[in-house]
């Protein structure tokens, strides 16, 4: 199993997603994150002075998944993600050694995305 | 002698040495009134400006978090530029001349205390116009939210102030064009057409420049919600128009010798109160949701629709007026959302409503009210023996004359505006100042600061340790914004 940690756009985020539940992969996470990078930081100018922000807000994506299914989800981050300029975001994959459904116990990589329609009858 | 006794005595004596002594108690009562009728329209102009208030309020709730700061930003500037505007040219356009435009008053100048009919030689009238006029403007900008560039608040207010804004006014109220179709006169006691109107078409015209923010309409063409940051904001700001609008609908009375004035409040109120549940009860039934921000359109909207028929109308007829307004926002706020971006439903609540109320005048005006019977609504028309049904259809039609007249005229100017803006300073920001927000892209601050800075720079004493190779924090040891980034050194 593999964890997927993207750092990207706000924007990326919606295609992202659309396309990663058709092609099967409705679960993950996303949180505010704020970092710094390559991509100058924000100046804010208050009554005259001014503060500069090093950091800029992102977005972190969190998919995990089995190991087969790696190239297939970060393409599709990549695709969207990308404009070219500075400021993409990176993509980080993690190995994991366990994956537990909380509800019902299982293990395994059955767990990790949504059951199928099959499943819940 | 100069030394005031009291408001009696003082009054008396300027009366005295005005006029001979004999009527000296009558005149006294006489300028006592007229004082009163201008603390009451300086009373009103206050309570309308306040309303700039709930301008603010409303359309900071209803954008995102990151367009907060340049809504006050924008109510100042304009609120600025429209008086200097309304001072210099905009007054006299509005003021009495010929058909199309007022001629006198420009760079409006003082002509005297005498208190006469009008009210303190125009001085009175002059404030309390200048807040009608900023009132309209801004409506304009509702349609505009999270994506106008500055620049456009700035020289459109000045058209508007001094051109767009007092030609309907002088056409309706100074015995322009509108005040004369065939012998009758377009009734729009408060202004649902002369300022709601006339606002929310410019804001069309804005719009249709500006098109959609980005991300409203998906792949597919179907709308998406952007929903507003803060609904309590709407709500004050709902509640500060509601208020200011017992000035706005109130002082148009430019009297307080009759309970006219007190007339006209109770049907705002009993206008508002039915728009809101005219609007609950329709976005419950479509949606199933009772929409915060739809029920803050429908008091708009019962306010907008009753602000034309206020004076003209009984106390049963404002309840329906403000019920039918708030049904027609909930269907046209969804209606519109459809095709183009309207982010507070200005659109639906200024304009719609207030095509409705100048008709409504049509409909329900009262002969004891309009003081003609062949001024008077269709409904007197068909109920009444002594009002003649085709005096009155013909009122209803002057009345829609009225609307498709200033429609007309003022999309016509205001869409050559905002072209000549774009094609010269631009109307819309680019779409990297859009998706970080105008706030920090125009005004190089957030409206929210904490939101968005984790944690100010501490212009600290204390040594800063670097944090990237060779690199210390904050832009003052040379970290700045644009400086090229150090390489790391390149270690194997």
């Amino acid at each position: 199993m593999k964890k997927i940690e993207a750092y990207i756009r706000h924007e990326a985020f919606e295609p992202i997603r659309a396309e990663l539940l058709e092609k099967g992969f409705p679960s993950l996470s996303i949180g505010e994150v704020k970092g710094s990078g390559r991509q100058k930081g924000v100046v804010e100018t208050y009554r005259g002075s001014s503060l500069t922000v090093n950091v800029r807000p992102k977005l972190k994506l969190e998919v995990v998944v089995e190991d087969k299914d790696k190239p297939l989800v970060v393409e599709t981050i990549l695709r969207h993600a990308r404009t070219g300029d500075v400021g993409d975001g990176k993509i980080f994959v993690l190995d994991v050694e366990e994956a537990i459904r909380i509800r019902t116990g299982e293990e395994g990589e059955e767990v990790l995305q949504a059951h199928t329609a099959a499943e819940l009858a | 002698m100069t030394k005031r006794l009291g408001l009696g005595a003082a009054l008396a004596l300027v009366a005295s040495l005005a006029l001979p002594s004999i009527a000296l108690a009558q005149d006294a009562t006489e300028a006592l009134k007229l004082e009163l009728d201008l603390v009451w329209v300086m009373l009103a102009t206050i309570l309308v400006f306040f309303m700039q208030a709930g301008f603010m309020f409303l359309e900071i709730g209803f954008s995102r978090g990151k367009n907060v700061g340049t809504g006050v930003a924008k109510i100042f500037v304009n609120l600025g530029v429209v008086t200097l505007a309304w001072w210099a040219i905009g007054y006299g356009v509005n003021n009495a001349g010929n058909k199309i435009f007022g001629e006198s008053g420009y760079f409006f100048s003082f002509a005297g205390d005498a208190l006469d009919a009008v009210l303190a030689a125009d001085t009175g009238l002059m404030l309390f116009g200048l807040a009608f006029c900023a009132v309209s403007l801004a409506i304009v900008w509702g349609t505009t939210l999270e994506r106008i560039k500055f620049g456009a608040y700035v020289v459109y207010a000045f058209i508007f102030g001094a051109l767009i804004y007092p030609l309907v006014a002088h056409a309706v109220w100074a015995d322009g064009l509108l005040s004369d179709i065939g012998g009758k006169a377009v009734l729009d006691f408060a202004g649902s057409s002369v300022v709601h109107l006339t606002g929310a078409t410019a804001g069309l015209a804005a719009l249709l420049l500006l098109g959609p923010r980005l991300g409203k309409y998906g792949p597919d063409g179907k709308p998406r919600a952007i929903p507003g940051h803060s609904m309590p904001l709407v709500g004050l700001g709902v509640v500060i128009l509601w208020i200011g609008w017992f000035g706005f609908n109130g002082g148009s009375t430019f009297a307080t010798d009759d309970v006219l004035f007190a007339e006209v409040m109770l049907n705002t109120q009993l206008a508002v109160a039915a728009g809101i549940v005219g609007a609950a009860l329709i976005v419950r039934l479509k949606s199933r949701a009772l929409d915060v921000g739809m029920i803050g359109n429908g008091a708009i909207a019962g306010l907008v629709g009753i602000t034309a028929p206020a004076g003209f109308v009984e106390y049963w007829a404002a309840p329906v007026i403000g019920f039918l307004a708030g049904v027609l926002v909930v269907y046209c706020v969804l209606a519109i959302e459809k095709k183009i971006d309207d982010p507070v439903g200005a659109l639906s609540a200024h304009g719609a409503a207030g095509i409705w109320g100048t008709l409504a005048v049509g409909l329900f005006a009262s002969p004891r009210l309009t003081g003609d019977p062949g001024a008077s609504g269709i409904w007197y028309g068909l109920f009444d023996g002594d009002v003649a049904f085709g005096g009155t259809l013909g009122q209803l039609a002057v009345q829609a004359v009225g609307v498709v007249a200033t429609f007309v005229a003022v999309f016509a100017l205001s869409y050559a505006a905002f072209y000549a803006i774009k094609q010269t300073i631009g109307l819309r920001v680019t779409e990297e100042e859009e998706l970080a927000g105008v706030d920090i892209a125009s005004h190089g601050m957030y409206g929210y600061p904490e939101q968005f800075i984790p944690q100010p720079e501490y212009p600290s004493t204390i040594p800063v340790e670097p944090h990237v190779a060779g690199t210390p924090v904050g832009t003052a040891a040379g970290h700045a914004v644009g400086a090229p980034v150090p390489q790391r050194p390149t270690s194997s």
